[in-house]
């Protein structure tokens, strides 16, 4: 019998600056299903004054010589100016935003309040019966986060995928 | 100057400022407003296909025999459908296309109009670039960039999608060039370390090994004239995948003919034996390397490719230098300077003994003419003609790259990535087009004619006169020869039924029919092919039985080659099925 195998895999984070046209973000996600790659999220926003430049941050996992594949198909696309693969240059951070309700009363609310304040969320919208907790943070610290309220009446988490950036005075 | 022009006219203008001399088209309503504005226009000759795809095929035909971009205009819907496939080949083999497609008016996008297709989705992953412009203002600029995407760097197809309302609006039209950011820079030049690299590593090597690909072909004749120079410097001998042919000729001592699943014997061994490999502009498909882990074992590999995403594709490289063939070999000859000849004695006696299995043998038939035979007297009694090959996919597609010798780069067209079966034909169409008076001869299989058949109808109107050379032995001879070798001659849909009387149909068309049943007879009816001024179909009898050899079976490697008259199982475990 015939099996299809799965190999060793590493989580990659890219940053991808690209002009600002129609069709680019199909062009960029499509690339990654025709070829088999996998997204684990994927954010994007127009970062330039004129609006022409637009910065997309991708994580990824593959093998090693895969992510170089990515990083070399996605640079020959004719709108991409630049791709940093940030778990590759180094020093990086990573963040992402969670927007995280819970409802409930009585010790479980006052419990999901505590671990908010241990967690630094933010609560941007309360009920007698329900939070909207706000946090920014690491993806492994969202998901802990989550994880928690998990326990304490939650009924829904949206996160915004990465955005990262490198450490120091240098651009990507 | 500038005037106010229709998106019509400014785009036939751009086309004429490119230097387009041909438009290989087919009309519809989305596209109207062009046809109208190149009637009565004598800059640009429209060469009406009978289908869509002939006319991508036709653009891959005249833009691989010429080295200039083909250009081809249809319709929405339909007719961009249609010419999908010779888009996504031309994106396989990098031939430089710009393919102008009608869209529907942009205010009914979306709205499924009547023949409205999403162009642009369709074709996203099939091009090098593409784009769908929304104002008559912005159609030179693109059209100018298109052309640039499309021949420099690696070359490849960029389609224009372009709605009615955007063709008939107006916009001002100068006569200076439009602006437009500079946003393409392929890099075509090696850094000198790495030029330095290359040179300490081939000149170390003993049993070196070129392995070339189209990508000479793509950069120029010249690249082809500097291969030989760096051959005649080092004395490695040479080897070519199907898409690199005739960029090294060969009648050369140095040749070792093609390599990969139908190549030489000779040219897998020393792939697998040597000690440096230097890849120039090919890109280990998998019907070059056989099974992975087999693939060269020992060699430090270098690898010469414009395209940075082909390098450590497949197979991970010592050296990767990202640069045009032509002037990356010009670097390395310039750095090899008077090493002179690389001790490979050993390595050619080695290889001679190889060539002595003469893999290429084939038995002589019984009753019927061996389709290799026929090719072979085709290429004898063409050779001085220096002619232009162009061939569909199967079989016949192997036996002309086996057995017809070339020594001239854009002299072999054929679908070499996609595998396009009717590909031939409306390529030898282009070809013929772009090298009047050449003779162009499409080496073609019974069953792959009939895929673009309709062609035939084009090289009639225009006067091409090309000719059809087919090798007729009944089958979709590469299916039958798989399921004879892995699915213990099963010949499960492979038989090419209810055939057309090709002489009737070539007659029906007012082309010059001939057939060849008799092995008697094949030189004079070449010889009547070769004389004819007009288009010929020439249905060549063959043996049905004749297989392709040798062979790399599915999931084997380079070392388990088959011969002809080796003793085959006929069947194959699941994963070398898998690997088709």
């Amino acid at each position: 019998m015939m099996k299809i195998h799965e190999g060793y895999t590493e989580r990659h984070v890219l940053t991808i600056t690209v002009d600002n046209e129609a069709g680019i973000l199909a062009k960029i996600a499509g690339l990654f299903t025709a070829r088999g790659y996998n997204i684990d999220s994927l954010t994007v926003a127009d970062i330039s004054e004129d609006h022409h430049v637009s910065r997309i941050t991708i994580v990824t996992n593959g093998p090693p010589p895969v992510i170089d594949q990515i990083t070399a198909q996605l640079e020959r696309l004719v709108p991409v100016h630049k791709v940093t693969d940030l778990t590759e240059s180094g020093a990086h951070v990573e963040r992402e935003l969670a927007l995280v309700k819970v409802s409930g009363q009585g010790a479980s609310r006052s419990e999901a309040q505590r671990i908010a304040e241990a967690f630094s969320a933010r609560v941007v919208d309360t009920t007698p019966e329900s939070f909207v907790f706000e946090l920014t943070e690491t993806t492994d610290r969202i998901n802990d986060f989550v994880a928690r309220m998990r326990e304490h009446g939650l009924v829904e988490a949206a996160r915004s995928g990465v955005v990262g950036m490198m450490r120091g005075a240098a651009g990507a | 100057m500038s005037e106010e022009r229709s998106g019509a006219a400014i785009l036939v203008e751009c086309l004429v400022r490119q230097g387009v001399e041909f438009v290989f088209g087919y009309p519809g309503g989305a596209v109207l407003p062009i046809y109208d504005e190149l009637f009565g226009d004598h800059r640009i000759r429209h060469i009406l296909v009978r289908h869509e795809a002939g006319a991508a095929h036709a653009a891959e035909g005249y833009a691989r025999s010429t080295g200039k971009p083909g250009v081809v205009l249809v319709t929405s819907g339909p007719g961009a459908t249609n010419a999908i496939t010779g888009i996504a080949d031309a994106f396989m083999d990098s031939i430089p296309l710009v393919v102008i497609t009608g869209q529907v008016a942009t205010n009914l996008i979306g709205t499924d109009a009547f023949q409205e297709a999403d162009t642009i989705g369709l074709t996203r992953h099939c091009t090098k670039h593409n784009y769908l412009v929304k104002d008559p203002a912005q159609l030179a600029a693109t059209i100018d960039e298109a052309f640039e995407i499309a021949t420099t760097g690696r070359p490849g197809p960029v389609v224009i999608d372009i709605p009615k309302n955007v063709q008939v609006a107006t916009a001002t039209m100068s006569d200076a060039p439009a602006q437009r950011p500079k946003r393409y820079q392929p890099r075509t030049i090696a850094a000198a370390d790495e030029i330095a690299e290359a040179i300490e590593l081939i000149a170390k090597a003993r049993r070196p090994i070129l392995y070339t690909g189209g990508g000479v072909i793509n950069s120029g004749p010249r690249a082809s004239e500097l291969l030989r120079q760096f051959q005649r410097l080092t004395g490695a001998p040479i080897t070519s995948t199907l898409m690199g042919l005739g960029a090294f000729p060969a009648d050369h001592p140095a040749w070792l003919g093609m390599l990969g699943m139908h190549g030489t014997y000779e040219a897998n061994m020393a792939m697998n034996a040597c000690d440096v490999m230097v890849c120039i502009g090919a890109r280990f498909d998998d019907r070059i390397t056989g099974r992975l882990d087999a693939f060269s074992p020992d060699s430090t590999k270098i690898h010469i490719d414009i395209d940075r995403a082909s390098i450590n594709k497949v197979v991970p490289v010592d050296l990767g230098i990202v640069g045009d063939c032509g002037t990356v070999l010009e670097q390395l000859i310039a750095a090899w300077g008077n090493r002179g000849l690389l001790p490979v004695a050993e390595w050619s006696a080695q290889i001679e003994q190889w060539r002595g299995k003469n893999s290429l043998a084939y038995p002589q038939g019984k009753s019927s003419i061996m389709p290799q035979h026929a090719v072979e007297r085709l290429h004898a009694l063409t050779r001085d003609l220096d002619p232009i090959i162009t061939t569909e996919v199967g079989q016949h597609q192997m036996w002309a790259a086996q057995y017809f010798g070339f020594d001239k780069p854009n002299r072999w067209l054929t679908s070499g990535g996609l595998g396009t079966m009717g590909y031939g034909m409306p390529a030898a169409i282009g070809a013929q087009l772009g090298n009047p008076g050449h003779l162009v001869i499409d080496i073609a299989g019974e069953a792959s004619i009939q895929m673009n058949i309709q062609e035939m109808g084009t090289a009639s109107q225009f006067r091409l006169p090309i000719k059809v050379f087919i090798l007729n032995n009944e089958y979709m001879g590469m299916v039958r020869q798989w399921q004879e070798l892995t699915y213990e001659s099963r010949y499960s849909n492979s038989y090419s039924d209810s055939l057309p009387d090709f002489v009737a149909l070539a007659e029906a068309y007012g082309w010059k029919g001939i057939r060849i049943e008799d092995e008697a007879d094949l030189d004079a009816s070449i010889q009547a092919m070769i004389a004819h001024d007009g288009p010929v179909m020439v249905d060549c009898q063959v043996s049905k039985e004749a297989n392709c050899f040798p062979m790399i079976p599915s999931g084997a490697a380079h070392t388990e080659m088959l011969l002809y008259g080796d003793m085959v199982a006929g069947t194959m475990d699941d994963e070398a099925k898998a690997l088709v």
